[in-house]
């Protein structure tokens, strides 16, 4: 295979693989920030203290995030179908991959949330605020370091749940690896794939950690930034100060 | 000129013992204190049993009755675990009462909470009257210092221009008017706390609420907070009731003090009134005299003077009339809620049964007089910062 015949399908793959992972991302941000941020407000002595709701809402997050992808997205296929109208194709694979990064991202966002000192809280009760203002000038900017952290999991995550999608006809990167890599011994355009994946999970990374870093020395919070534990968990212990 | 204040009767309140005020002694408070009370609460109870208490009940507060007069700066000091912090959090109802009431500024905030564990609006728009600062100043570090002075006034829902006029305002009032656009983390302890006190006044409260503020700071900056508490209560006229472990805090800044142990007060009154109050443990705390007796049948005796009042003479001529030698073991003057207050501590030969004429005879002067072990101990109050 020449690089004039690979260069479509790479760049196809590209844009299939953005395709999907960015409006999965972006429907898991939409999705589970107020999740997570439910999951904390329902908890025992949370501002709306819901000990059923919490436990609900805690089990569903947790049977769904551990159910495996390729399993979640055969469950799906009824429900998929009748929100796209059709189980294959780009559209098709946002549903099962969104679906599964909701919880994913909701647990990041509870663990973020629930970093927030107490403290801050009550100051803004004192000073009359609800619960909605605490959520808005309380909550999320001052977890908005870990949010951004958690944010980054969640995309990288859901790059390697799209190369899984790819398999239903999805198309991606990881459906060019599987087609030509695995079943045409195109070993060459397998290995560009891996260098693109590389690369991008690279790039989304060192964005993701700048920006968490920059908000979080900011704020002069002692300890380290919150750091990716899915890909750099060595650096992340090893780094602490 | 000067009269006894007449307080609200209630029991935990030490009577003012008239009969001893010495001559000279001039009222301390300052002209911004009224009569009008700004918080009250009576037979404020607080029970937890939350899970942090494992099913326990711990009895927090147990019928505290507080009167707060406007204008003045109000110390409650105890040790940790005597309810403090529970009883400012029962003022802004930041805590539920299990029993009692509140009542701040004419308004009755246990009568406002509502039913469920969420606060009524009427609540929260008392408490955005209610100015509170805390220990650990508890800023928010993604928000400059002035939007962190501008939080209360967005929650009051004011203009982007009427916000920024006045944060800027009350920074320059604490004295940081050039740090506006910094981020806290950028900011000193002090500093810190002076951005808290700018943003609990943003909402012009009449009353400001303080738990251990300056617990987290060091001698120094403490006294430059305190300072400026202090100026705000007299050019604002604001009332303060701050918490305290700090027996220093009491005697530089406060008009009044309540001592609490147990979720109890214990003793309470201005602190001229505290000074003249036999066998006031606060009194003592406030005020300490050192020495120890010599042996064992001998009496010590605290003699407390106010103002000018000359002592000397009297301790001489108590000597020449029961021709008694009398040792001097102990002797301060000091400065006490803007106070002179002169304390000695003087040991008579023998024990108490063969003085009791001629303490008897210093009584009549007109002198405060404290007998060193016949009065219940007097325990410092003292503490390590939570
Ligand atoms: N939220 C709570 N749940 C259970 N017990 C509490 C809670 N807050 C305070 N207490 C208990 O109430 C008592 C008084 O505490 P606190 O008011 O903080 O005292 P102080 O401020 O004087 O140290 C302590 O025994 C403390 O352990
Ligand atoms: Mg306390």
């Amino acid at each position: 295979m020449t690089w004039s015949e690979m260069q479509p399908l790479l760049a196809q793959a590209c844009w299939d693989t953005l395709y999907m992972v960015g409006w999965s991302t972006l429907i898991a941000v939409v999705g589970g920030l107020p999740l997570g941020v439910l999951l904390v407000l329902t908890d025992r002595g949370g501002l709306l203290q819901n000990v059923l709701a919490s436990k609900v809402i805690g089990q569903i997050v947790n049977v769904a995030r551990s159910l495996p992808f390729i399993i979640l997205m055969v469950a799906l296929m009824g429900f998929t179908r009748t929100i796209t109208g059709t189980t294959i194709g780009r559209e098709a694979a946002i549903v099962p991959l969104a679906v599964g990064a909701i919880p994913f991202f909701a647990r990041l966002v509870e663990t973020a949330v629930r970093e927030v000192d107490g403290g801050l809280v009550e100051a803004v009760q004192s000073m009359g605020g609800n619960t909605w203002t605490i959520v808005r000038k309380v909550l999320v900017p001052e977890s908005l370091p870990s949010l951004i952290a958690g944010t980054t999991t969640t995309i990288v995550a859901l790059i390697g749940y799209s190369a899984m999608a790819g398999t239903v006809g999805a198309g991606g990167l990881g459906d060019i690896a599987v087609r030509y890599g695995y079943q045409r011994f195109e070993t060459e355009l397998m290995w560009i794939t891996v260098a693109v994946l590389a690369v991008a999970i690279s790039l989304i990374q060192f964005a993701g950690d700048h920006a968490a870093r920059a908000l979080h020395r900011r704020a002069g919070t002692s300890g380290p930034a919150p750091r990716l534990r899915l890909l750099k968990a060595s650096t992340a212990t090893s780094k602490t100060v | 000129m000067f009269s006894p204040v007449p307080m609200p009767p209630h029991e935990n309140r030490v009577a003012f013992p008239t009969e001893c005020t010495p001559p000279g002694h001039t009222h301390a408070l300052h002209p911004t204190v009224t009569e009008t009370p700004v918080i009250t609460t009576s037979g404020l109870t607080k029970i937890y049993r939350s899970h942090r208490s494992r099913g326990r009940e711990v009895t927090a507060l147990d019928g505290v009755d507080l009167h707060v007069r406007e204008g003045e700066v109000y110390g409650v000091i105890g040790q940790s675990g005597a309810g403090k912090s529970s009883l400012i959090r029962c003022v802004n109802l930041l805590e539920r009462p299990t029993a009692g009431t509140v009542t701040v500024a004419g308004q009755d905030l246990t009568a406002l909470a509502g039913r469920g564990p969420r606060a009524s609006r009427e609540l929260r728009q008392a408490r955005s009257r209610i100015g509170m600062v805390f220990q650990h100043f508890n800023l928010l570090s993604s928000r400059t210092v002035q939007d962190n002075v501008e939080l209360p006034l967005e929650i009051l829902g004011r203009s982007g221009r009427q916000r920024s006029a006045k944060a800027l305002e009350l920074l320059d009032l604490v004295g940081l008017a050039d740090k506006a656009r910094a981020y806290p983390a950028q900011l000193s302890g002090g500093q810190k706390q002076r951005v808290g006190i700018a943003r609990a006044l943003a909402g012009d409260p009449k009353v400001l609420l303080s738990d251990e503020a300056t617990s987290a700071l060091d001698p120094e900056t403490t006294r430059s907070i305190l300072q400026l508490l202090r100026d705000l209560n007299r050019q604002l006229g604001l009332t303060v009731l701050l918490i305290t472990h700090e027996m220093d805090v009491v005697k530089s800044v406060c008009d009044s003090a309540a001592l609490m142990a147990n979720g109890r007060i214990v003793e309470s009154g201005t602190v001229s009134e505290l000074l003249a109050t036999p066998g006031s443990e606060l009194a003592s705390a406030l005020f300490p005299v050192g020495g120890e007796a010599t042996g064992d049948d001998r009496t010590v005796v605290d003699v407390t003077f106010h103002g000018e009042a000359a002592t000397q003479p009297v301790i001489s001529q108590l000597s020449r009339t029961y021709n008694i030698d009398i040792s001097i073991l102990g002797a301060a003057i000091d400065t006490v809620g803007g106070l002179q207050v002169g304390r000695m501590r003087i040991e008579l030969p023998g024990r108490y049964e063969d003085n009791v004429v001629p303490i008897g005879f210093l009584r009549e002067q007109g002198l405060q007089i404290d007998v060193v072990g016949q009065e219940p101990a007097s325990v410092l109050v003292k503490e390590g910062a939570k």
